[in-house]
């Protein structure tokens, strides 16, 4: 393995992060209790995807700037391990919502009904759905630099739309997520009233390790797909 | 390859069931959440190995596809 630090880093980060997240203590809260705990694995999944999403949209602009297909691949592979990190992010979501939000006394229709009119899963799955079509348009050109040109313009739109989607509107309006109007404010994960010394002991190392676990994930992409351009060259 | 895989299996369950009996009674305290604990280690060690064995494997095509070129 070729610069193994970060890739230890990694691992023992995200070792503690399972271990601290399940033995340390959380504070009690009405409704969500020990489930709080969550925030050291579902929010790190958004949190790492914003992270790739932002590194793609910089290897796009790297891109449009030098013309080398070394950025769009990079920018690329970002985007998909971003995406993967969002549907789980969406998944673990949706399981912590059905035991928080749903009311159990009240037929599971109904509290389906009231849960996916959040704005919070509305914007998140607007902003997932405009990367899925970034894949679909990218794989529907053929040709290699327009493909790679107009993915990287598309990928520059894509990210302009997670701010209105996922970090405003669902701010402006009541929520039942965390940080909609009429909480604290702002991110919950970052708004210094929100969680304890304690928790943010484990929520940050948390953060770092699971990106670098996307991160690695993406340098092994990159490598194989670079192995195979070079296959079919020869 | 599969006998490396049985080895691997081998050890693991070997060492859990050392584990488990020197700590029985750990294990077995605080609602058993350390059981969860286990758990979660034990699939995250699986992931963390295949990562490893992966990135190895490139590691070693890319060697070759350059003694090649």
């Amino acid at each position: 393995m070729k610069k193994w630090w970060w890739k230890i880093l990694c691992i023992v980060l995200l070792a503690y992060t399972i271990i601290g997240g399940f033995l340390f203590k959380v504070p009690r809260q009405p409704f969500v209790e020990e489930s709080i705990r969550n925030l050291y694995f579902h929010v790190c999944m958004w949190f790492c995807m914003m992270i790739l999403f932002t590194v793609s949209v910089v290897q796009a602009v790297l891109y449009l700037r030098t013309n080398d297909l070394k950025h769009d691949n990079l920018s690329r592979q970002y985007a998909v391990v971003g995406i993967v990190f969002g549907v789980l992010g969406y998944i673990t979501g949706a399981i912590w919502a059905s035991y928080t939000w749903a009311d159990p006394n009240k037929p599971e229709t109904e509290s389906f009904a009231s849960i996916a009119k959040d704005p919070k899963l509305i914007g998140a799955a607007i902003a997932l759905l405009i990367y899925f079509a970034y894949l679909v348009l990218r794989d529907s050109i053929q040709d290699l630099d327009k493909k790679a040109r107009v993915s990287s313009v598309y990928n520059i739109y894509a990210f302009a739309f997670l701010f209105p989607s996922i970090w405003i509107v669902p701010r402006l309006l009541a929520s039942l997520h965390p940080g909609g109007q009429g909480d604290s404010g702002g991110n919950p994960g970052i708004n210094p009233n929100d969680l304890t010394a304690g928790m943010r002991l484990v929520f940050y190392p948390a953060i770092i390790g699971w990106t670098l676990l996307g991160v690695w994930i993406v340098s092994l992409k990159v490598r194989l797909k670079n192995l195979k351009e070079n296959y079919l060259n020869k | 390859m599969i006998k490396r895989f049985f080895l691997l299996f081998l050890s693991l369950i070997c060492g859990y069931v050392l584990f488990a009996q020197n700590m029985a009674d750990e294990m077995r305290s605080n609602g058993k959440i350390y059981v969860v604990v286990a758990v979660l280690v034990t699939i995250f060690i699986g992931i963390v190995i295949y990562l490893v064995r992966l990135d190895k494997k490139i590691s070693k095509l890319e060697k070759e596809s350059k003694i090649n070129h």
